[in-house]
C-alpha cells in the first residue's frame, strides 16, 4: 500500500519529456492566474479537459481531486454574491445575490479548474521520483531537490510505522474520542514517529558517508528532448501567445 | 488552512512566492548537506501526520497543523520543509495549489520560525518538567494564531469580499487552537523527556560538514 501515487499509463502525454511538461504547466498556470478574461479561462478549461482525456486520467481520482477544489468554489458561490455590492441578479428568501459577485465566483472557478486539470494531466502523470530528477535538470537548488527526494523515499516507510503503532494502540483497546487521553495518545504516537525518523536519519547519513556521499546525487536517468517534445513546445507556445493576445487585445470575451 | 488554487491574483501570488523564496533560501543556507536526511525524514512524518492523523473533534475530526512543532525541531529549515510538503499535497491531493504554493509556504513556515525563536531555548532549558508541556502549548497556540492571521490577511488581499470566508473560518479555528495547543504540548513534553536532543537544531555554521 502506498500513499504516493501518480497516474500511470502509456499515452502520448506520458511519453513527453517531464521537464517540458513541468515548464508548460508552470506557464499555463501563470497565464490562467493572470487573466480575468472569461473567454480565455473557458478555453483553459477545455484545454485542461483535452489533456486529461489525452492522458487517460482515471476518472474517480480525478473527480475526487476536482471535488476538493470545487467544494471551496461552492462556498464562494454561496457567500460572495451575497456580500458583493452591485446589481442584484436574483433574490432567494429576500437575500440578494449580486451579479458581479456571481461573475467573479464563476471566473475564479473556471481558473481553478483549468489549472487543476492541466496540473493533474501533465505533472500528476510524472512519477514523483522522476519529477525530482526533472528538478535537478531544471536547476532547482540541489538541497531542495534532495529534500524532496528523501521525503518521498521515506513517506511509505513511516506510513507503515504509523499503521503498526496505531494497530498496537488499538490492540490495547484504544478508542479515539474527544478527550485528553486520546489527544495525548495521538501526540505520543507522532512524537514516537519523530524519534524514530531522527534515529533513522542518523543511520542513513552514516551509510551515505560510508559510500562517499559528497552532497551530490549522480543522476543516471537523463531525459531526451525529442521531436514530440519540440512539437508539444511549439503547440503550447502558439496557444499561449494566442491566449495572451486575446487578453491583451481584449477580444473574445464571453461577458 | 490553505488558499485554494486560482483564488490569488498575480500580485498576491507573486508577493507570496517572493517571501517564500527568501525564507527557503535562508532555510537552505542554515541546512548543511549532512542535515538533509534529518529534515527530510521529519518532513515525511509531518506530511504523513497532516494527512492521516485525525483528532476527534465533536462529531467530526480535525487534522493538526503541526507547524509549531516543526519550527521547534527544524528552525529555519521548516520553511523548505513546508515548501516540499505543500508541493506534495498539491501534487497528490490538490490541497492548495501550484499558484498559491508561495503564499501557503509563508503561512505555514513563517510561524514555525517565529516559534523556534520564541520557545526553543525555553524548552531546551526547562523541557523535562512541566516546562515542556507549557512551552509546547505556547508554541502550538502561537503558530496557529499567526498562521490564521497570515492566511486571513492573504485572503483579504485576494479580494475584500472574501472576508465572509475568514469570518466563517474563525469559529472552528477557535476550537482548533485548543486542540493544536494541547497536542503540541503533549508531543513536546514527550520528546523532551524521551529524546531531548531533537530540540538541538543544527545551525549551518557549526561543524565541518562537506558543503
Amino acid at each position: 500500500m502506498s500513499c504516493v501515487t501518480h497516474y500511470t499509463g502509456n499515452t502520448c502525454v506520458h511519453r513527453l519529456d517531464p521537464r517540458t511538461r513541468l515548464l508548460v504547466t508552470l506557464g499555463f498556470s501563470l497565464l490562467m492566474a493572470l487573466s480575468n478574461h472569461s473567454g480565455v479561462l473557458c478555453v483553459g478549461v477545455v484545454i485542461g479537459m483535452m489533456l486529461a482525456a489525452l492522458s487517460r486520467l482515471p476518472l474517480k481520482p480525478l473527480l475526487k481531486r476536482l471535488a476538493r477544489v470545487n467544494l471551496f468554489m461552492f462556498i464562494l458561490f454561496l457567500l460572495v454574491p451575497v456580500t458583493f455590492t452591485g446589481r442584484t441578479a436574483f433574490s432567494v428568501l429576500s437575500i440578494d445575490f449580486s451579479s458581479e459577485g456571481l461573475l467573479w465566483s464563476t471566473l475564479i472557478t473556471l481558473k481553478a479548474n483549468a489549472i487543476v486539470l492541466v496540473f493533474a494531466a501533465l505533472v500528476g502523470t510524472v512519477e514523483p521520483m522522476i519529477l525530482g530528477h526533472a528538478f535537478f535538470h531544471l536547476r532547482v537548488p540541489a538541497k531542495l531537490t534532495h529534500l524532496f527526494l528523501f521525503t518521498l523515499r521515506y513517506l511509505d516507510l513511516f506510513h507503515h510505522q504509523y499503521i503498526t503503532l496505531l494497530r498496537a494502540m488499538k490492540a490495547r483497546a484504544f478508542r479515539p474520542r474527544m478527550n485528553l487521553h486520546s489527544y495525548r495518545s495521538y501526540a505520543f504516537l507522532l512524537a514516537m514517529l519523530l524519534v524514530r525518523s531522527l534515529e533513522r536519519s542518523e543511520r542513513i547519513m552514516a551509510a551515505m558517508k560510508c559510500r562517499g556521499f559528497k552532497g551530490k546525487f549522480h543522476i543516471i536517468t537523463h531525459f531526451r528532448f525529442q521531436r514530440r517534445d519540440l512539437i508539444f513546445c511549439i503547440l503550447s507556445l502558439a496557444v499561449g501567445s494566442i491566449l495572451l493576445g486575446a487578453i491583451y487585445l481584449n477580444i473574445w470575451r464571453i461577458w | 488552512m490553505h488558499i485554494a488554487e486560482g483564488v490569488a491574483p498575480v500580485p498576491v501570488a507573486a508577493a507570496g512566492a517572493l517571501v517564500a523564496a527568501v525564507g527557503v533560501t535562508i532555510g537552505l543556507r542554515t541546512m548543511q548537506d549532512r542535515q538533509i536526511p534529518r529534515a527530510a525524514l521529519m518532513s515525511a512524518v509531518i506530511f504523513l501526520a497532516s494527512l492521516v492523523l485525525r483528532l476527534p473533534f465533536g462529531p467530526s475530526s480535525v487534522h493538526p497543523l503541526l507547524n509549531g512543532l516543526a519550527g521547534l525541531i527544524l528552525g529555519w529549515a521548516a520553511i523548505p520543509v513546508f515548501l516540499v510538503t505543500l508541493f506534495l499535497q498539491a501534487l497528490l491531493f490538490q490541497y492548495g495549489g501550484i499558484t498559491t504554493l508561495g503564499i501557503n509556504t509563508v503561512t505555514m513556515g513563517l510561524p514555525a520560525v517565529i516559534c523556534y525563536y520564541l520557545f526553543n531555548g525555553y524548552i531546551r532549558k526547562k523541557g523535562t518538567g512541566r516546562g515542556g508541556f507549557l512551552g509546547g502549548v505556547a508554541a502550538g497556540v502561537t503558530a496557529l494564531v499567526i498562521s490564521f492571521v497570515l492566511w486571513a490577511g492573504a485572503l483579504l488581499l485576494c479580494g475584500k469580499h472574501l472576508a465572509v470566508i475568514v469570518g466563517l473560518a474563525l469559529g472552528p479555528h477557535l476550537g482548533l487552537v485548543l486542540i493544536e495547543g494541547l497536542f503540541t504540548g503533549f508531543a513536546v513534553s514527550f520528546l523532551s523527556r524521551v529524546y531531548p536532543a531533537i530540540f538541538e537544531v543544527p545551525s549551518g555554521r557549526e561543524g565541518n560538514g562537506s558543503a
